[in-house]
Formats: C-alpha cells, structure tokens, sequence
C-alpha cells in the first residue's frame, strides 16, 4: 500500500517536473539564441533602427517595424473586442432570462473554436473585399480587416470573462441599486461594471495577450511588409508573421538571419510574460474585496 | 377618533415562485407613519410580502403576483407604473449592509446623482442631513470621501439607511436590518426606527420578538404563505386571538 502511494506521489511529481522543464527548456533556447544574436547586433540598433530588413542585402535590425505591427493589429482587434464583449456580458447579466443565457453563451463560445486559419481567410477573401468597397485606398493585405477578424475572435474571450466577473459581484449590491430607483442602465453602468472593473481588466488584458500572440489570421491577411506606420490601410508585418516567413523559409541554419527570429521571439514572450503577470497582480489585489 | 389614511394597502394577494403559491389571499391596510412588524417562521412568505412592496421580486423567473398592491390608493402593479419611480417612493434597506464600493459621500448621494442632480451645494446638504436623521454625522463627519466598505458592520447600516432617505421617500421597508448586526448596533438601529417615524411609514420584517414588541405599533403574524393574524402590538403579544400565534410568541415553534 505504501508503496503504491509512493509510486503515485512520484508520478504526479514527474508529470509537475516534465512541465517545468519543458517551459525552462522553451525559455533557455529562446534566450541562448538570442544572446548569440545580440552578440553580433548591439541591442540600442535592434530597438532604434527604424527599418527591420534582415532578409535583404543591406541588413537593418531594428523590431520597431514588427511591433508596430503588432501594436497596430492587437490595437484594432482591442477596439472591435472591447465594446461589442461587454455589451454582450452586461446584456446577459442584466437584461438575458437565465433560460436565454444559458442557450447564448455556449453558441459564442464557438467563435473561439473556429481554426485562427479559417478566420485568417476570412478577413483576406471576404472582410477586404467587403472593405474596399468603400474604403477604394485598402491594399489586398492590411492590417484592418485582419485585426476586425481578430477582434471578432477574441469576442468571446472579453465576453465570458466579463460576465464571470460581472456575475461575481454580489446580489446584495445589485438589489441596493435597483431599491434606490436605479434603471437597469444605471445599475449595469453605474454600480455592476464598477464593482467588477478589475475582473473586466483582466479579461482585457488578456484579450490583448492572445491578440499579440495570434499568428495565423495576420499571417494570412495583414502582409509581409515590416513597415513602420500606425496606416491600417497598408500591408504590414507582425511579430508573429516574420517568425513563420522564416521558420518556413530556406534561411540557414544558425546564421544571422536564422536567429533574428529568437530575438523577435524573445520580445514577443517578454510582451506576453509582462501582460500575463499584469493580469495576475491585478486579480490578486483586487479579488475578495467584499469578503 | 379619526381614522388615518392607509399608506400602503394589499388587497386579496397571492404570490407564486413557478408553481409554488408562496403568498395566499393577503389582506392588509398600514396606517402612515407608523411602524408595522411583520414576524414569523422562516419561509412563511413574510420577506416575499415586504418584496412586493417596492416590486423587488420582479426580476425573480417565474415569480408573479395576482390581486392589488395600493400605496396611497394607487395600484403600483399596474402598467403604467414605473418600477424606478415606485422604488423613489419606497426605499429598502436589506438584511445585510450593502453599500456600494465607493465613498461615504457617494454612497449616500448616489440617489440623487442618477436622478441627474448636479448641484453640489444641494448634494452636500443633503449628504449631512441624511447622515444625520441616521444617527452617522458625527462618527464620520471628517471620512466622507473614505471607502464605505471600511465603516464597522452597524456603521454600514446606519449609512444605506442614510442612503434610503436621501431621497426622500414616504415608505421604508426593512428585511431584518438588525439580524446581522451586533447587541449595541442593534440598539441603535432600533433607536432610529424610533426616530424615523415621525416621518416616514415604516415597515420591518424580523426574527426577533422582542424586537417587534420595542419598535413597532402593529404586528403582523405569517404562516404557511397566510397572514393569520394582524393587530395592534400590545394587543397581539398580551393577547393573540389565534392559537398559531399564541404558540409562535410564545416560542412553542418557528
């Protein structure tokens, strides 16, 4: 008997190791390729030059291209996400019969299990088309369609978390504002979203670290031009674009050019890492407040 | 002797939760300013009863109500009454505190403020009278613009009371607003229903025997969804007419 609980203890122990090594392992590649490569590109060039060609015959290392283009698409899909999310979350707390709500919320959730390449085509073969008809400047690969698609994506994700949120703010409170004459607007915008702005942030947050992260719609849609503009109407390049043009390109291996892919990499963890723990602080600091 | 005008009026009121009837037949008439207990065992439909008052139960599925609600002779289920409006009339405070998670002085106008007045001046006089028709002014004259969470349980109390009244309603229901509460906020909670109503009818569900007898002029006996037996305070504890009655006073159940 006892050795069967040890045999079990070590198990689970192994499968918590393999996972941490795992990760360990993922962040010690990362960072060894790209101490390589900061070794031969000084880290003030990668952060201030403001072209990022290292593919060309005159190389130029500067990310700011990259981030821009990232920034510019999680930007979009923030701005389609964020209003139509806590509508629908203030909606199903405030206005939706329970039986109605229960029917809705697992139909939107199959917007987050639609393959991202689904999505990917469907911002660059239908959205564009749809958008240049009345936007005639649109180029065929852009940041705008791509980022509505990936606003539209991450709806859910806003959605759901915001109305846990909502949803955890106690009945108590919600009947003091409704006993002192308030309208359901004034309760929903007035003491519900208040009362759950930090779970809202969270869910916000994120939202923006799955938007950074998303590779397959603006990989299909967005371009592949590192371009240094806030221009949604142009082609441009995200983090997460360049590292597939390369991994899939026929750049040698450990060259140069092979390892610009683990300094954008490690830029890209460092925005999600940062993002992530932002999210996690707040809903420790936050969390319990009416116990 | 004349007779007062009933403020508040049920008339031949049934309530159901779905299929259960959790209000039968209820027949009442409440003298304004006046205090009228409501007691009887868990369940009994007495909390449900105090919630139609200001239609609290409205957003309740499945919950609805036959037969008439009158405050001052007007039926307040009809269609053209407006559940916000009604709720000015008729302000609540609830078993336990609830303030907002904001300031002393926010809690306290936030009544004020989603009817749209702006006025500053109007706001800050009516923050200080209503704090002190709840006996709160002076313990937090000098934190107005401190969290309201960090006030003491029967502090919290005292202020969503001083909230109810910023708005100068004429009828205040309160479901058991002592049971949480300790013996000394207990007592100064009563002391206010004591005050409060030279002004406003009062109406107070509660657990509490003792505390019926010290602070209301009627009581009302529920059970089993039924009002069984509705008199004068003194009258009811010194003498109930129904032996259901007689055996929950005199603690035999419930």
């Amino acid at each position: 008997m006892r050795v069967q609980e040890k045999i079990i203890e070590g198990l689970l122990w192994l499968s918590a190791a393999i996972t941490i090594l795992i990760t360990v392992s993922i962040i010690w590649v990362l960072l060894s390729e790209s101490i390589k490569f900061f070794s031969e590109v000084s880290i003030v060039r990668f952060l201030t030059e403001k072209e990022w060609t290292p593919l060309f015959a005159e190389k130029k290392f500067g990310i700011m291209p990259l981030v821009a283009g990232t920034f510019l698409t999680t930007a979009i899909a923030i701005a389609v996400a964020l209003p139509i999310g806590l509508t629908i979350a203030i909606y199903l707390n405030e206005y939706a019969h329970a039986r109605f709500k229960t029917f809705i919320k697992p139909l939107l959730e199959v917007l987050a299990t639609i393959p991202t390449v689904v999505y990917g085509f469907f911002a660059l073969t239908v959205v564009t088309p749809f958008l240049q008809s009345f936007i005639p400047g649109l180029a065929g690969f852009n940041a705008l369609s791509a980022g509505i698609v990936m606003g539209i994506m991450i709806i859910p994700m806003i959605s759901s978390l915001s109305e846990d949120a909502i949803s955890a703010v106690p009945r108590s409170l919600r009947e003091a504002a409704y006993g002192m004459g308030s309208t359901r607007l004034q309760t929903a915008f007035g003491v519900m979203v208040p009362a759950s702005s930090s779970g809202i942030l969270v869910s916000i947050i994120l939202a923006i670290s799955r938007a950074v992260g998303e590779t397959m719609i603006v990989a299909i849609a967005a371009g592949q031009q590192p371009r240094l503009t806030l221009n949604p109407l142009v082609p441009i390049e995200t983090i997460t674009t360049y590292i597939v043009q390369v991994s899939m390109g026929d750049v040698p291996h450990g060259s140069l050019e092979y390892r610009t892919i683990f300094a954008a990499g490690m830029t890209l963890f460092v925005f999600t890492f940062l993002l992530n723990n932002l999210s996690f602080w707040i809903k420790k600091k936050y969390q319990e407040k009416y116990d | 002797m004349t007779k007062k005008q009933s403020k508040l009026e049920a008339i031949n009121l049934d309530a159901y939760y779905g299929d259960f009837q959790a209000l039968k037949n209820i027949n009442i008439a409440m003298e304004e300013k006046a205090v009228t207990a409501f007691i009887g065992p868990s369940g009994c439909g007495k909390s449900t009863f105090l919630r139609t008052f200001n239609r609290m139960n409205d957003y309740i599925d499945g919950f609805r109500t036959e037969g008439q609600i009158l405050l001052d002779g007007r039926d307040i289920y009809a269609d053209d009454v407006r559940v916000d409006e009604l709720r000015k009339e008729v302000g609540m405070v609830f078993q336990k505190p609830n303030p907002f998670p904001k300031t002393i002085y926010e809690n306290v106008v936030y009544g004020l403020k989603i009817q749209g007045i702006k006025d500053k001046k109007l706001l800050q006089e009516t923050c200080e009278k209503s704090l002190q028709q709840a006996a709160l002014w002076n313990e937090v004259k000098d934190k107005l613009d401190k969290s309201a969470l960090a006030l003491s349980g029967g502090q919290q109390q005292r202020l969503c009371i001083a909230r109810a009244l910023a708005i100068q309603p004429s009828v205040i229901l309160m479901d058991e607003p002592a049971s949480a509460l300790d013996p000394i906020s207990t007592a100064k909670i009563e002391d206010l229903i004591h005050e409060l109503k030279k002004d406003y009818t009062i109406v107070i569900v509660t657990h509490n025997m003792q505390q019926a007898g010290r602070v209301s002029d009627h009581t009302a006996f529920f059970y089993m969804g039924e009002l069984v037996e509705h008199a004068k305070t003194k009258t009811m504890f010194t003498s109930p007419k129904d032996t259901r009655t007689q055996n929950y006073i005199t603690g035999r159940f419930g």
